[in-house]
């Protein structure tokens, strides 16, 4: 090889190298928005893991917020799905209850998957669930219906100009996902 | 280093010509015949988008549904938007590059010529597969240019996957031909040509070949995350798989944004080179054209959510990206300012591709005020995916990198094919497409405004009047192409013969070798004093 095909492929090998690193880092951006997007809560995703209470999340507050419940179901998927209560007035640092509402209108048995979102992005960090149905599957049978419990509070130093929060779940329908691996195995 | 040509290995090329015939295409590595290539095929594509566009516009002449049904109506504003960033503006820019950065640095042929010749024989293939969707089950691509998910994922036709290995093909090209561009600039220098005396189009070129490098990859993992989301169970975008529809726009700008830049960098090159050339001085601030250019690409990597204000970021990212975006007008703003001082007292004259690259200064400008608009998150919340987004990019793109194009095209036709072509017709084309190309877009910046949504093939009457202009406007640019054809054709036919220096105010090596270029140049590296 010349002085100068060797050069050239100096280059080539390092601009190659660049390619697969950039397109590593195409991969890379999917955890890191996710880490991301857990520390500051910018998107409005809620903890997957259930929420402690401590006492002293007891300090008495003048401060209440309304949280607005909502419920939507994917499209195509046969259920009923809504809450107990379109919204509750709460004071941050006391534990509340509701209920969701799932009725599965087909003769099918179908497998949900609730996914939360909370708007203000931001207040998703101050949204403590200490029992959801979200953090499980919910399995109805054809024409089985259920009443699926939420105990949340929130969080003490929410910040001030959040005056109202909503929580939004949205159903999938994971039949298809979950029957998968299950057919595989004998 | 440029020095090192390894002489006798040329002395064999000199005695022979072109090579005849079909093979001399197919099998070609010369720089001139690749860019040649290059250029047909983007200016075919550029004809194929065009006539998408017009059958949108046909719909959109008056309210209620005529020619198409919306579904048809989506493939045909999705494919138009494919092809025209992926088959016209980007492979028109790397066939400028093909033809002219060895001409303009002094060197025989770009460095690696073999994967020159496949990183253009992949378009053909790559453009294939994306246009034979149309007549699949389903129908082509249908979600838009940008198929965000779950569009393309969850609800995509099943042609989306002739779309990824289409986007696969073009990216591993567009990859090729820049790491192509990198490589000819930093080895194949003529000797004395520092970087800092290149002409103001390789720089360009260069820092538009790294963006290359370095999101065409992203591009590439996108759509791959798209395909195993939709056949081999991963959820990167489905968030009942604990994945974030969200994400696929964070990392499809990534690359987007930087696109936006790969496509006009080189017009910016090109406006550079012909200003001085026909105000007959030189061009005014050659550094800072250089670091406002390396700015904007640097820049160009930390802006891309002004995309997606509306996606519900918090206040304090829609600010970051909303002052990010805005920095990016202070080097564009450079540039500007230096193409106007570089004519101010020249001694200018009008021939087309200073026609062409007026227009382009004054409409690109216009482009980049409406953005700056847009990059405001209040306002944005208003404009966004209205048709004040379209007559945006499309003033950007059209009159910017088209207008860029064409400006070069002509600037560079007679070195080409050593003619001439007709002024007067050329002008009048000119004149044709400046008139339609305003009639086009110029409306629709009120339609979105008044609230006009984007990729609807309806609309409330109060758009009617606006619509119908539009509609006219894009017919007569369309049909102005057609022109464009005519002249280029007159020009290779019976123009007539010039000399070396085509243009009496250009500067550079390019305008050293004959017209017609010869089939090889620079066998022996000029000496750049």
């Amino acid at each position: 090889m010349t002085e100068q095909g060797q050069q050239n492929s100096k280059i080539v090998k390092r601009l190659l190298l660049l390619v697969v690193g950039m397109f590593g880092f195409g991969f890379a951006m999917v955890p890191l928005y996710d880490v991301l997007c857990e520390i500051t809560g910018i998107n409005g995703k809620t903890s997957n893991v259930a929420a402690v209470y401590s006492e002293d999340e007891k300090e008495k507050t003048e401060r209440e917020i309304t949280v607005q419940f909502v419920a939507s179901i994917k499209r195509g998927m046969p259920w009923e799905f809504k809450p107990s209560v379109a919204k509750m007035n709460v004071v941050p640092g006391v534990v509340y209850k509701t209920s969701f509402y799932a009725h599965n209108l087909s003769n099918d048995n179908i497998t949900g998957q609730a996914i939360p979102s909370v708007a203000p992005g931001l207040a998703a960090l101050y949204f403590n669930k200490t029992e959801c149905f979200c953090f499980n599957q919910q399995y109805l049978k054809g024409q089985e219906d259920v009443d699926m419990p939420l105990v949340f509070f929130i969080d003490k130093d929410i910040p001030d100009d959040v005056k109202t929060l909503t929580l939004s779940y949205s159903m999938f329908n994971i039949t298809e996902q979950v029957k998968a691996p299950s057919s595989a195995a004998p | 280093m440029s020095a090192a040509i390894d002489s006798h290995d040329h002395d064999d090329h000199e005695h022979h010509g072109a090579p005849k015939g079909i093979k001399r295409w197919i099998y070609s590595t010369n720089h001139k015949d690749i860019g040649t290539m290059y250029l047909i095929f983007s200016f075919l594509m550029f004809l194929i988008g065009g006539l998408f566009a017009l059958i949108v516009r046909a719909e959109l002449f008056s309210p209620g549904l005529q020619f198409v049904q919306p579904e048809l109506f989506n493939q045909f504003t999705t494919m138009h938007g494919l092809i025209m960033v992926f088959g016209a503006v980007m492979p028109a820019t790397v066939g400028l590059a093909n033809w002219m950065i060895p001409l303009m640095i002094g060197a025989p042929d770009m460095a690696l010529p073999r994967m020159n010749n496949m990183s253009f024989w992949i378009l053909p293939f790559a453009f294939t597969l994306l246009l034979s969707s149309f007549f699949l089950p389903g129908g082509a691509p249908n979600f838009g240019w940008t198929f965000y998910a779950p569009l393309s994922t969850t609800y995509g036709p099943p042609s989306t996957d002739f779309f990824i290995l289409g986007v696969h093909l073009l990216g591993i090209s567009s990859i090729m031909g820049a790491i192509n561009v990198i490589v000819t600039v930093m080895n194949l220098r003529a000797p004395g040509m520092t970087y800092m005396k290149m002409p103001l189009f390789v720089w360009t070129w260069f820092i538009t070949a790294f963006l290359l490098v370095m999101v065409m990859p992203i591009l590439a993992g996108v759509v791959t995350m798209m395909l195993t989301d939709r056949h081999f169970g991963t959820a990167f975008f489905t968030a009942a798989g604990g994945g974030d529809p969200v994400l696929f726009q964070h990392v499809f700008w990534f690359f987007g944004h930087p696109e936006v830049y790969i496509m006009i960098l080189p017009a910016f090159g090109i406006a550079s080179t012909i200003i001085p050339t026909f105000s007959r001085k030189k061009l005014f601030g050659y550094s800072s054209m250089v670091y406002a250019t390396a700015s904007i690409a640097l820049l160009s990597f930390v802006v891309w959510a002004h995309h997606m204000f509306t996606t519900g970021m918090p206040v304090f990212a829609e600010l970051f990206f909303m002052y990010a975006t805005v920095i990016i007008s202070v080097p564009t703003g450079v540039k500007v300012f230096n193409w106007i001082a570089t004519m101010w007292k020249g001694s200018i004259t009008y021939e087309t591709p200073m026609l062409y690259a007026l227009a382009f200064v004054v409409l690109f400008t216009i482009g980049g005020f409406s953005g700056l608009m847009l990059a405001m998150a209040p306002v944005d919340m208003q404009y966004h995916d209205t048709y004040f987004v379209v007559a945006h990019f499309h003033y950007v793109l059209f009159p910017g990198a088209i207008f860029g194009s064409i400006a070069a095209v002509y600037y560079w036709m007679p070195k080409w094919c050593g003619r001439m072509y007709n002024e007067k017709l050329a002008a009048v084309q000119f004149w044709l497409s400046m008139i339609f190309v305003n009639l086009t877009f110029f409306p629709m910046h009120f339609s979105g405004l008044a609230g006009m949504p984007r990729r609807i093939p309806d609309y409330s009457l109060q758009f009617a009047d606006f619509n119908m202009l539009s509609s006219i406007g894009a017919f007569g640019l369309g049909l102005t192409q057609l022109l464009f054809i005519y002249v280029l054709y007159d020009c290779y036919k019976r123009g007539k013969p010039v000399d070396a220096q085509v243009w009496d105010g250009a500067e550079g090596l390019e305008w050293t070798v004959p017209s017609p270029a010869p089939h090889h140049t620079f066998t022996v590296p000029p000496v750049i004093k």
